[in-house]
């Protein structure tokens, strides 16, 4: 394919216009990531994610200007919430990096998500494949709070940081349950304000209750991102994190565990298709509602003669 | 398939920091099922350009009132087709004198919407010459 | 008793009239809209009574003119002593043009100076800069350097005129080449009268022109604060603006209250600093806007006047009535300009004039009719600065003191306002006051959604802008307009690179490295600013410093 082949030698457009045709599942995205998926596996894959106001996307910026000192090639997919109304979205994290712009070895893409139920995280992760394969070798993904979808789109991740900030009440509370999973390590951002230490002190407090004993134990850093503190010292974490990944073998398991799950999805999304298909193109559904709706029958003897319909052809 | 979207960088370029027209504007589109990147204030054409290229948009429309439009939204035209994206379109909006609109238009703007424009003819304007390619 | 009872029978005698005169006339022809309000969204009574205005308290909430709570107006006999300061805000293209301007603004009556800039010059850059190519001299005048800002008071002496300066995060820099000419002119600092606007929230919430962050930022307004209550003791060291904020879509109450937000921070700052309120109290000004809704706006000064004075004197504990006293410059409403049939836009700039005098406003900029089309012409100019002089000489409403005052319906609005303002001021002192309120967004977003909401009621033609989207017609383009001559940049940085050949640079590189080891501890700025504007450092010199040690602002986007 040749905007696999142009995007793979550096074209820009050609990168955004894959990213656009796996995001909207086009028809050409599926021999796109046929031929991409061969060049996958290299990037590090980092999750950011945290409440509105954390200063995620200043946070970004700042990782991604690190990295790329030692000239390491580096991508940002920043996710803001669709209107569940209009369908519409404002995506405004690029503001944050707007510095960033000019430079030919970063990319960065705005998404919405879109509302489709784990359309997201497939979008996302099938974006992440094409940057992989475009040989960046840091893949930033940056969600807005720590709901299920974004619980999903770090899963995609290799390293996920949770970034907290001091002053917005009781939210550790209130999110625990959701974050102590996910993340590899937490980030007190604006650790210049007051009850910075109080946070960073509850978190470690949390991190050590969590039962499950684990190798890796999730550090808690402190940043002013916007003052360029605490940086260097989150880019060599996401760098231990991952030589460990790799080293106690985690990394091959999270990719296997991955890409079962990954396999299984495309599966059962190709066969929800056919059989969705199948039944609306013979004009069967309509069919079916209205003698369910009689009681004539009930869904699950409905099922059955559905799969049995699509198996015979 | 999923939907697709249409997607807009809403950009503001030169040093002026007037931005009420340019939110209006990206709520409404918004609001019309647009997919908006804002890029903030004080763009130069080549960071709304790389944007543009980067986020894969459909349009690029620019809001200016500080009267620097002839320098600004021409560059933008001319680093689009430089990187092979004139296809993409260009839009402009804000305190823009007609006589200056002409000139604009030759330039390869495809449009200006001046004060006063309901948001309702820029949302058309986008889906008659978008929509049908996405 | 006597009293209640008089109540209790005009009560009733309002219901009889409802029940009665109106529901008749209402069986027969419906009013035009099902309910009233104003652009704040204040619901809008058929008819006041006495009953409106029944809580008042004259003394306590009206009392006095020149006396707290100040409703009726700062001064004791206010337009009877002299009128309002007429000053038209201009500056475009090179200083030599602007000050050409200025003279012929000052031959037509004009009564005091106020200064445009062009977007470089309010960032801080350099003409030579590339972003600022395309930018020189579009929206006001090109400054780079002590140079330009002789040009610009070449033949005006600074000792007669008070002169306003739109200038806000780089206002030290250009307080100190003002304060410069004048020394070159031979005039003291204690002579110097006029304005600058150094209000750096509003920049971040509306305006845009911001370059350090708000803690560096707050420092240089506090140090021109010090400097000029020792050296510069006439002159307004700020001028807190809701102007910007109404221009970016607040409605009249959002922009009062958050304008004395913005003002309660800057107070905080001075005092955080050392300094005793009474010191700088009095040399604070505001700036608002002036719209169509005449009656709104005209209560909209009075309330602004009653809360800012509870402010000072209740929660800063200030002493001086100076201090209590909130003295403002009004500007009539860009954003109510209409591109489509301008010349309708002198009849609105009139209404707003007269907003803004029923107001009692210190001082007045009218909007030239063409200000949708392009920078105003000099007929426009003109015709704007007649509409002042007219409601002034002619209109009578100036020959006594507040006369709205006693109207049920201004003073319901003005308590309802004043209301509103305070439970405002009351969310922002819960989210840690102005400065983290901007830092999280807040005000951007409640100003964003007035503006938005404002944009979508006027397409459904549930508000009616004449010309616009009722009474249209086909239009001829507008002749005449102003256009700055493009050659007018290239000039411009000519000029610069001359200067920097001839100066003496050593000298300069020498101020610039005291200045910055100044900014790096804590002392005043404002000296060692001066000292390196005298020796022509250019004001993009010393913003790179200063951005150097501060580091620059990075706006927060809540859409």
């Amino acid at each position: 394919m040749e905007l696999v082949q142009r995007a793979r030698q550096g074209d820009r457009r050609a990168l955004a216009r894959l990213i656009t045709l796996v995001e909207n599942e086009a028809p050409e995205a599926v021999e796109a990531l046929q031929e991409l998926y061969l060049f996958t596996g290299k990037a590090q894959v980092i999750g950011i994610t945290g409440p509105p106001g954390s200063g995620k996307s200043t946070l970004t910026d700042k990782l991604v200007k690190e990295l790329r000192k030692e000239k390491k090639k580096v991508a940002v997919i920043a996710v803001d919430p669709t209107s569940p109304f209009t369908g519409g979205a404002i995506l405004g994290d690029r503001i944050r990096m707007s510095d960033l712009n000019l430079d030919e070895d970063v990319y960065i893409r705005s998404m919405g998500t879109r509302g489709s139920l784990g359309g997201l995280s497939a979008a996302t992760s099938a974006a992440t494949k094409v940057l992989d394969a475009c040989d960046f070798d840091y893949v930033f993904i940056e969600t807005v709070g720590v709901g299920q979808s974004e619980v999903d789109i770090v899963k995609a991740a290799d390293t996920t940081i949770v970034v907290m900030v001091p002053g917005l009440g009781d939210d550790i509370q209130a999110i625990k349950a959701g974050i102590l999973e996910i993340g590899d390590f937490f980030v007190v951002n604006k650790a210049d304000r007051d009850g910075a230490n109080r946070v960073a002190l509850e978190l470690r407090m949390m991190l050590d209750l969590n039962e499950q004993k684990l190798v890796w134990q999730p550090p808690v850093l402190m940043s002013v991102a916007n003052q360029n503190q605490g940086i260097a010292e989150i880019v060599a974490g996401i760098k231990d994190h991952f030589t460990y990944l790799k080293e106690s073998g985690e990394l091959a398991i999270k990719r296997r565990e991955r890409l079962e799950k990954e396999l299984l999805e495309i599966v059962s999304k190709k066969i929800y298709r056919q059989i969705a298909d199948k039944v609306q193109r013979e004009g069967k559904l309509k069919q079916y509602l209205d003698s369910l709706m009689k009681k004539e029958t009930d869904p699950y003897t409905l099922v059955k003669v559905i799969l049995q319909d699509v198996i015979k052809t | 398939m999923a939907e697709k979207r249409i997607r807009v960088l809403v950009a503001k370029p030169g040093l002026d920091g007037h931005d009420r027209g340019a939110k209006v504007i990206a709520r409404s589109l918004r609001d019309a099922g647009m997919e908006v990147i804002y890029t903030g204030l004080r763009q130069t054409p080549e960071q709304i350009v790389a944007a543009a290229i980067q986020e894969d948009v459909d349009v690029v429309a620019m809001s200016l009132l500080s009267g620097a439009h002839n320098h600004l939204f021409p560059k933008v035209v001319e680093l689009l087709k430089e990187k092979n994206a004139e296809d993409i379109l260009v839009l402009g909006g804000g305190v823009i004198p007609e006589a200056d609109i002409p000139f604009l238009k030759e330039r390869g703007i495809a449009e200006i919407f001046t004060p006063g424009t309901p948001t309702g003819k820029v949302v058309k304007f986008i889906r008659d010459k978008i929509g049908e390619k996405v | 008793m006597l009293e209640k009872e008089k109540w209790q029978e005009l009560s009733k005698a309002k219901e009889n009239w409802e029940k009665g005169t109106v529901e008749k006339a209402l069986s027969k022809f419906k009013e035009r809209q099902e309910e009233f309000n104003t652009g704040s969204g204040i619901p809008i009574a058929r008819l006041c009574t006495p009953l409106d205005a029944q809580k008042l308290d004259y003394e306590n909430d009206l009392g006095f003119p020149g006396e707290y709570p100040f409703t009726r107006g700062v001064q004791p006999t206010m337009y009877r002593g002299r009128f309002w300061t007429m000053r038209q805000y201009a500056g475009f293209a090179t200083a030599e043009e602007s000050n050409k301007r200025y003279k012929y603004l000052l031959e037509q009556g004009q009564t005091g100076l106020s200064v445009a800039f062009d977007l470089q010059t309010q960032i801080g850059y350099d003409s030579d800069t590339p972003i600022a190519q395309g930018e020189i001299g579009k929206v006001g005048v090109a400054i780079d350097s002590l140079a330009d800002m002789e040009v610009l008071f070449n033949g005006i002496p600074l000792d007669k005129v008070s002169t306003s300066m739109t200038i806000n995060a780089s206002a030290a820099i250009l307080l100190a080449m003002y304060i410069a000419v004048a020394e070159k002119q031979g005039v003291s600092t204690e002579q110097l009268r006029g304005t600058i606007q150094n209000d750096i929230l509003k920049e971040y919430s509306a305006r845009g022109t911001y370059i350090f962050p708000p803690t560096p930022s707050m420092r240089l307004i506090t140090n021109v604060f010090e400097f000029c209550a020792e050296n510069v003791p006439k002159w307004n060291t700020i001028s807190i603006s809701g102007y910007h904020i109404r221009e970016a879509g607040s409605t009249a109450v959002q922009e009062v209250a958050f304008t004395l937000a913005d003002g309660i921070a800057y107070v905080e700052a001075a005092i955080k600093a050392g300094m005793d309120v009474d010191d700088f109290a009095g040399r604070l000004s505001f700036f608002f806007n002036a719209h169509n809704d005449l009656f709104e706006e005209a209560a909209k000064f009075r309330a602004a006047r009653k809360v800012w004075a509870k402010i000072m004197k209740e929660r800063f504990g200030a002493k001086n009535p100076r201090s209590w006293k909130l003295r403002f410059h009004t500007q009539t409403a860009g954003s109510t300009l209409t591109a489509q049939q301008p010349d309708n836009n002198i009849v609105r700039v009139a209404i707003q004039t007269l907003a803004a005098v029923l107001g009692g406003t210190q001082s007045l900029h009218t909007n030239s009719r063409d200000e949708a089309l392009a920078l105003p012409s000099e007929d426009s100019v003109r015709i704007a600065l007649r509409t002042q002089q007219i409601v002034a000489y002619e209109s009578g409403v100036g020959e006594t003191i507040d006369p709205l005052a006693g109207s049920y319906y201004v003073e319901n609005l003005t308590t309802e306002i004043e209301k509103r303002v305070w439970a405002y001021i009351e969310k922002i002192d819960a989210l840690g006051g102005a400065v983290k309120a901007i830092e999280q967004g807040y005000i951007q977003k409640e100003i964003a959604d007035s503006s938005y909401a404002y944009q979508k009621a006027m397409e459904a033609g549930q508000r009616i802008v004449v010309g616009l989207n009722k009474f249209q017609m086909e239009e001829q383009p507008v002749k005449g307009l102003l256009r700055v001559d493009p050659a007018v940049g290239e000039a411009q940085v000519k000029r610069l690179q001359e200067l920097k050949k001839s100066r003496d640079n050593a000298a300069v590189q020498n101020k610039l490295a005291d200045l910055r080891q100044a900014a790096q501890g804590e002392t005043n700025l404002m000296p060692y600013i001066l000292a390196a504007v005298r020796l022509y450092a250019t004001e993009g010199e010393i913003c790179n410093v200063l951005r150097d040690v501060f580091g620059e602002y990075r706006p927060v986007e809540i859409l």
